[in-house]
């Protein structure tokens, strides 16, 4: 979470994509070069203005099941406990 | 000419020459085209891996943009280990916050599928809330580990006691028949950790037993992902090739026994394995040198017929990494930017 490493390996995980197809799919999503995902002052300030989550969350801001719903949407992937999450809290 | 400061592969000091650094390079490499029948690395790898190893850097890195994601094994238990007292909760809070993990994995101390069956009503609500305090992924990992199915500490007649005997016939059929009781205790808890909202599933070591443990995790793939429709799984290995303990057995017509990565790969793809991570066993009394040149051949070779992604394992003895607890830097980082740059990986 310093940088896109869980976005990318949230695509190899829900689409079995290779590195190179994840990193670029990933790129496309936050509207950045492929070479910005691991660029940590840049991934935070996309992650920041997405609500994707940051490794210190002011308060209010979203962050754990909150975030992992905007990536949810924002991945256009299934994540199964934002899935139950919804299933559960009637949303 | 320069001297390299190394180490051997279990750790200790080793200074070699350039000539002498080439030479390992070229012998790791030979020896595993010669085991696994696969091409050797071509001369600009080899040149690639002695520049490697040629830095005096303590520490190196990968290029830009070469970087890869990490999965990881028992990664509760590494802060049990070392004494330092935090819930499982805590420790994937660490590993998310403090040390970046890109994937998180919750696992039991006692890490085996069969340990868990009984105590999984425990393990799912601590992954539900391990789930609303984290934002990376999290995975459930565990082994299939068959030698808990044998007696005394399983229902089955020991085929390692069998075997001796001369009752072979009788050793493959305890084989056979721990290895549905395995699938079933696979299915049951990653299940019941699906249920409860994980990720993604890791079957740890799978191979550690030989070839009916290899066949348990695959069977077991092939169960979860059709019950699972778009469920991860990564399939991690034990060793570098399947030893044929029982020796006979076969997943869609291929026999496992013997098998390296290359090989492996390809059934695990069949069984609807997500993302693969194959082993290379660590050789003691070589180089690190030698056991990186002979790591990367292997891994090269699986991950230039992966369809999936490839994340190899580089730990504690395997990936050309030292045989210690915590390996030096100087030898982990250089074992994996080898790997990484080389094999072109998915992820470590």
């Amino acid at each position: 979470m310093r940088a896109a490493g869980d976005l990318v390996a949230r695509m190899q995980i829900a689409r079995g994509m290779k590195i190179a197809e994840a990193k670029a799919y990933v790129a496309g999503k936050l509207g950045a070069a492929v070479s910005d995902l691991t660029d940590p002052i840049l991934m935070s300030e996309a992650r920041e203005e997405l609500k994707l989550g940051v490794l210190h969350p002011a308060a209010g801001t979203p962050k754990c099941m909150e975030a992992k719903c905007n990536i949810a949407r924002l991945l256009e992937i299934d994540i199964n406990c934002v899935n139950r999450f919804k299933a559960n809290a009637g949303l | 000419m320069a001297t390299i400061v190394t180490r051997y592969g279990d750790g200790s000091v080793l200074t070699m020459t350039e000539e002498e650094l080439k030479a390992d390079l070229a012998a790791g490499t030979e020896d595993a085209a010669e085991r696994g029948e696969i091409p050797v690395l071509d001369q600009a790898e080899l040149d690639h891996i002695f520049d490697i190893f040629k830095t005096p850097h303590r520490f190196i890195g990968v290029e830009p943009g070469r970087e890869v994601v990490l999965s990881y094994d028992g990664t509760p238990l590494k802060m049990m280990r070392a004494q330092v007292n935090v819930d499982r909760l805590q420790c994937l809070q660490i590993y998310e916050k403090l040390l970046g993990a890109d994937t998180l994995e919750m696992g039991h101390v006692d890490y085996s599928f069969k340990p868990i069956k009984p105590i999984v009503t425990f393990e799912q609500p601590l992954m539900e809330q391990v789930l609303s305090v984290t934002t990376a992924p999290v995975f459930y990992g565990a082994m299939p580990n068959l030698g808990l199915y044998s007696q005394p500490d399983g229902p089955f007649p020991n085929p390692s006691q069998l075997m001796p005997e001369g009752k072979v016939a009788e050793a493959q059929a305890a084989y056979e028949a721990a290895v549905e009781d395995a699938v079933n205790d696979i299915v049951y808890v990653s299940s019941a950790m699906v249920e409860a909202g994980a990720d993604a599933v890791i079957l740890d070591t799978v191979g550690a037993a030989g070839d009916a443990d290899m066949l348990a995790g695959l069977k077991a793939t092939e169960i979860l992902t059709r019950k699972f429709p778009g469920l991860c799984v990564e399939l991690g290995m034990a060793g570098e090739f399947v030893l044929g303990m029982h020796g006979a057995l076969a997943y869609d017509g291929v026999r496992l026994a013997g098998m390296y990565a290359h090989d492996q790969i390809k059934l695990a793809q069949k069984a609807g394995v997500r993302i693969f991570g194959p082993v290379c066993n660590t050789d003691t009394n070589e180089s690190a040198p030698w056991n990186v040149a002979r790591a990367v051949t292997f891994m090269k070779a699986c991950c230039e017929i992966a369809s999936i992604p490839v994340h190899v394992n580089m730990g504690m003895g395997v990936g050309a990494m030292t045989v210690h607890d915590h390996p030096p830097l100087d030898v982990a980082s250089r074992a994996s930017k080898a790997m990484v740059e080389i094999c072109r990986l998915d992820g470590l």
